[in-house]
């Protein structure tokens, strides 16, 4: 059987998600432009050999709407036969879409896809899509939607993850970004941004907030409370958690995922084209999966599909080397090492999304592009890459260095 | 030609449609009246004379809604969604056909205007609303478990927004003249003797016979379909809001968003038609049947003191006495007082006295703070209240209420001391929550004039009072009681006499049961929710803590003692016996029971002590099922005082279960419950629940036999 073959990957710097942030004057389309162009260019690619571009993307309205993939291909300047497509599986996209590249290729319908993603959340704000499960009353009602956040302050309170449990969580997420970034660890991978007149925007991650202390952390307000305890979603969450007496709020702006603009792209292929292209292969994807689980606490999902992709590889937990688990929130990969008993040595070694940033549909290539960075520094074979996803999903991919 | 409404045409060619419904005090939407409605406006649009219709009231309200006695039956009548459907359809079409007659129809609103009635001046094209207080404008429907079915949820988004039509729709409450004009629901008010001048005016000048949504490129103010923040806001927001006060409980409040939404995505035509399946699921729910005949129909027959044997002149308490100014007799004394009756209230210490009067003080200057009351009122109030320890000053009294320690003895020493200063004719009455009237009866001289007038806690706020028939009680006592009742404007059930007479009895197994559920290993966050979720106001544990874990273990050691071998203890007893035997923890005075109460204001959480006490069992059963134990077990109870005589009817025993005890008010009450279940499957939910939980739980056979028999506890409608 064919084999998905990794022979590069690369990503834009997160920018901070705001108007003061490094890439706000550059749309999605640009930076899903750059992006593409960078991976092109280093591996001297005849683009005519590429048959797709997936990009998941989350909001794909206005500016980043009209299936981003085939526009951005065509933009920067890819040969005109290169398909393209816009995927979305909420939080996990930019993973589905090196999932979706890897079953072309291993299907054998396609040689070599492009897998990545976008989201210029500065300019498109999260949530810019709409849809019926909240907007429509009756759907909303069906699936007991409750925000995110307010599912995070479940699992923490259902686990008994407190305020100085979570906070200590993304204290070590900012250390460890920290020295990675002090160290150049990302540096293999970046893709400087550059404005319309040839000056870099942004070359390096500028979410980070390396001095942030415990004492930082604690003054911050709970984000979700109001949300939860006015608005009505804890009552909705406790009408399907009726043994929990009290949701605590515990997840704050620095204890969850920032919001940040960014795209990244993974190079995948069969061995064929490889050869044919002089490509060399750095990893296999060996499995991915997706699942989904129960919608209102909505992000238990990575140990789900984590034993599903371990189950469908044939392997176990003690198989692979890293774990990237995307750090939404502090509960989330918390809960994630609870429920697999996972040592955090081995959970996102470089920090995660609560120092770096999450851009949504960009996120899962990015997670994947930095474990498998990581692999080949420390000389390890194996990486499971997890999310957790909107509506209680959750997607998981294994890769493996050649 | 019409019995319903004056039709008259005048030269200048305006036809003004005075509705006038013959034999009833306010305008209501019925078949008859609206066939006529019909007619008229078909008249008006045939006559070549007739430039413009002018649709006023003839009474001093608008129109009051629509009549619901055929509504309060539909369910009964097996009515399906599609069918119910129909009913809304028919206002639609005539609305509709108002709306689009071609000729210009103003409404002239004289007065308050609610439900279908503010939906049929929506239709027109003009509205002018009489600048009056009385004039409240609104769409109730919600708090009978319907919809604006007649167009409301169509046009008032299309008028205001789909923001502020979500709020009016979902929580029912009429607005005044001027919010009404702020919102744009209304074009103009006026002083009520002109409003039809000021419609004719409009009539008369350059008016346009064609609503907003009926002109090309209309648009929803703010936006109307999935694509509008301001829609995904209000269904996102109100969708979680709704969950939370409803529990969801009533459907009604979802079932508007809804078509809201789906409504005000698609041209009117087919939004009146969405309106319209929606308004057949709620109609053809048991829930709006329960709401609309406990609440709506039940309750005023009862509050118009339906039950009172019609043979007793009427009467009236002018001075009151009141025994004891604690909690209890302060509260009666504060809303006689409201209610213009002079009040002696009496106690043993002149200062105990003087307390009782304080807290009519406290609440009449909280009025006064707020601007809800003048400072002449609040000193006229007082002025009405005597404290004082003399019960010669009871002398003239009509009605005396004792409200002391639950203690006979004192009782009889209280009674015997206040009818040696009554007159003859006065009415001696007990605010007893849990002593038998016949007994406290035999302390008296005139056991016939003797009776219980149970009042809820707080007095000011509960709106029931309970009537308890002693066995010598006279049915002219009865008639007095009620009138008395009537004058402070509660509602008022008469029942027998019974140990907890019937919302103390019913009450107690509500508590039993959630303490019960402790000792079985359920999580009492779980016991909380289930009640809570059930529509119960607070969770069993909760309530147990309020009324006082204690309270309960010497109610239960009394009438242990009274009865003897007779007596069985309640489910909860071990539990209570261990609370207050071993942990001393005896409730929310105390310091604490179930829950513990920080001193420091934060919100009271469960006792963590309980987990130990009590380990949670590995396996916890889906709430459903708590749900149905903690409903079942209060209604089980219910027909238990049906079929001992307690009760006398199915109605005192709903209003009396929601308004004492705050049974949920979406069963209908707990008799409504039982038919809301299906009295079949009732009595075979109770047989499976007495297997498992114990005899409690069985049914007796007098309710297997109504069972069979098919018989639930209201009529089927013929």
């Amino acid at each position: 059987m064919a084999e998905a073959l990794i022979f590069d990957h690369v990503r834009t710097p997160r920018g901070r998600g705001r108007p003061d942030g490094a890439l706000h004057e550059v749309p999605a389309i640009g930076l899903a432009t750059q992006a593409l162009q960078a991976v092109r260019d280093r591996n001297s690619l005849d683009t005519s050999a590429v048959d797709d571009v997936v990009l998941g993307c989350v909001s794909p309205v206005g500016e980043q709407g009209s299936c981003i993939g085939r526009v951005a291909a065509l933009n920067a300047g890819y040969a005109e036969s290169v398909a393209g497509l816009q995927l979305n599986r909420f939080c996990a996209s930019g993973l589905e879409a090196v999932n979706n590249a890897a079953a072309q290729v291993l299907s054998g319908q396609s040689d070599l896809v492009v897998g990545g993603g976008v989201e210029a959340m500065s300019r498109i704000p999260i949530s810019s899509d709409g849809g019926a499960w909240y907007g429509d009353p009756t759907v909303g009602w069906n699936t007991y939607f409750v925000p995110q956040g307010v599912g995070a302050d479940l699992i923490a309170t259902l686990a008994g993850f407190t305020r100085d449990d979570v906070d200590r969580y993304a204290l070590e997420s900012q250390r460890r970004a920290a020295v990675a970034q002090a160290e150049g660890r990302f540096n293999a991978s970046l893709v400087p941004v550059k404005d319309v007149v040839g000056q870099v925007l942004l070359a390096e991650d500028e979410y980070p907030r390396p001095k942030t202390t415990l004492a930082d952390l604690g003054a911050l307000k709970p984000a979700f409370q109001s949300m939860g305890e006015d608005n009505g979603f804890d009552a909705v969450a406790q009408l399907r958690y009726p043994h929990v007496e009290t949701i605590r709020h515990v997840h704050t702006a620095g204890n969850s995922s920032g919001i940040v603009d960014g795209a990244a792209a993974v190079l995948i292929g069969n061995a064929r084209i490889g050869k044919k292209l002089g490509l060399k292969p750095r990893a296999r994807i060996r499995a991915f999966t997706s699942i989904g689980s129960e919608p209102t606490i909505m992000l238990t999902g990575p140990a789900l599909a984590t034993r599903k992709v371990l189950k469908r590889a044939g392997m176990s937990l003690s198989d692979i080397d890293l774990f990237e688990v995307n750090e939404a929130f502090a509960a989330v990969v918390m809960r994630f090492m609870a429920d697999t008993g996972v040592s955090h040595d081995k959970i996102n070694v470089n920090g995660g999304a609560i120092a770096l940033g999450h851009p949504l549909g960009a996120t899962g290539a990015m997670i994947l592009g930095t474990a498998l960075d990581e692999l080949e520094r420390r000389g390890l074979g194996t990486a499971l890459i997890t999310l957790c996803v909107g509506a209680g999903m959750g997607t998981a991919t294994i890769i493996e260095r050649c | 030609m019409y019995q319903h409404l004056r039709y008259a045409v005048d030269a200048d060619g305006i036809a003004t449609l005075t509705l006038d419904v013959a034999g009833k005090p306010m305008n209501v939407l019925e078949p008859v009246f609206n066939a006529e409605l019909a007619a008229a406006v078909e008249a008006a649009v045939a006559d070549s004379a007739v430039k413009g219709l002018l649709i006023t009231s003839g009474k001093a309200a608008f129109v009051a809604g629509a009549d619901i006695k055929e509504l309060v039956e539909a369910y009964d009548r097996g009515i399906t969604p599609l069918e119910a459907a129909g009913w809304s359809q028919t206002l639609n079409r005539l609305f509709r056909r108002i709306e689009t007659c071609g000729k210009p129809v103003a409404a002239a609103v004289n007065g308050l205007a609610l439900g279908g009635g503010l939906e049929m001046a929506l239709a027109c094209h003009y509205r002018v609303l009489a600048d009056d207080p009385k004039a409240v404008v609104g769409l109730p429907e919600v708090k009978i478990g319907l919809l604006p079915g007649a167009g409301g949820t169509q046009r008032v988004p299309r008028l205001i927004g789909v923001m502020a039509a979500a709020k009016l729709l979902t929580d029912g409450n009429p607005i005044s003249p001027a919010e009404a004009k702020k919102l744009g629901l209304v074009h103009e008010l006026a002083p009520t003797a002109e409003v039809v001048a000021r419609a004719r005016a409009w009539l008369l000048g350059t008016p346009e016979a064609v609503a907003p949504w009926d002109k090309k490129g209309f648009r929803i103010p703010g936006g109307g379909n999935s694509l509008s923040p301001a829609v995904t806001q209000t269904m996102l927001g109100g969708t979680a809001l709704i969950a939370k006060m409803t529990l969801r409980n009533y459907p009604a409040p979802q079932e508007i968003l809804a078509a809201i939404y789906e409504g005000c995505a698609v041209p009117f035509d087919k939004g009146l038609q969405v309106e319209s399946k929606h308004f057949g699921r709620l109609l053809a729910g048991p829930v709006s049947r329960n709401l609309m005949r406990t609440m709506f129909v039940n309750k005023g027959l009862v509050d118009k003191l339906s039950r009172r044997p019609a043979d007793v002149a009427k009467w009236q308490v002018k001075k009151l006495g009141i025994l004891g100014a604690g909690m209890m007799g302060a509260g009666i004394a504060h809303v006689s007082a409201l209610a213009s009756m002079e009040v002696v209230l009496v106690d043993s210490t002149q200062a105990c006295a003087e307390t009782g009067k304080a807290y009519s003080a406290k609440l009449l200057q909280k009025e006064v703070d707020r601007g809800r009351r003048m400072e002449e009122s609040r000193d006229a109030v007082l002025a009405r209240i005597t404290p004082t320890t003399d019960y010669a000053l009871l002398k003239g009294c009509e009605l005396v209420i004792e409200a002391v320690f639950e203690d006979r003895n004192i009782k009889a020493d209280v009674t015997a001391k206040t009818e040696a200063v009554l007159g003859r004719d006065a009415v001696f009455a007990s605010n007893t929550s849990t002593l038998p009237i016949t007994g406290l009866a035999k302390a008296s001289k005139r056991p016939a004039n003797f009776i219980g007038i149970h009042f809820f806690s707080p007095v000011e706020k509960m709106p029931l009072v309970e009537i308890i028939k002693g066995k010598r009680t006279s049915s002219e006592t009865v008639a007095r009681a009620l009138d008395y009742v009537g004058q402070l404007r509660k509602t008022p059930i008469v029942v027998n006499d019974s140990r907890g007479f019937f919302t103390s009895r019913v009450f107690g197994t509500y508590c039993a049961e959630g303490v019960r559920m402790l000792e079985e290993g359920i999580t009492p966050a779980l016991i909380e929710n289930a009640g809570r979720m059930a529509g119960m106001p607070v969770g069993p544990l909760a309530v147990t803590d309020e009324v006082s874990i204690e309270l309960s273990y010497k109610v239960q050691k009394q009438t242990a003692m009274d009865l003897g071998d007779k007596y069985e203890h309640s489910a909860a007893w071990p539990v209570v016996r261990h609370f207050v035997e071993d942990l001393q923890r005896l409730g929310r005075k105390s310091g604490g029971g179930f829950y513990d109460y920080p001193t420091d204001g934060s919100p009271k959480r469960l006792w963590a002590g309980l987990a130990q006490e009590y380990p949670p069992a590995a396996v916890q059963p889906p709430v459903a099922e708590l749900r149905e134990r903690l409903l079942h077990i209060q209604a089980l109870e219910t027909a238990r005082c049906v079929e001992e005589g307690v009760l006398e009817s199915s109605m005192e025993g709903d209003l009396g279960s929601i308004l004492g005890i705050g049974f949920p008010a979406w069963a209908g009450g707990a008799l409504s419950y039982i038919d809301t279940v299906g009295i079949t499957q009732f009595v075979a939910d109770c047989e499976r629940l007495a297997k498992r939980h114990g005899k409690r739980f069985k049914p007796s056979k007098w309710l297997k036999e109504k069972a069979a028999r098919g018989e639930g506890f209201y009529p089927k409608p013929v």
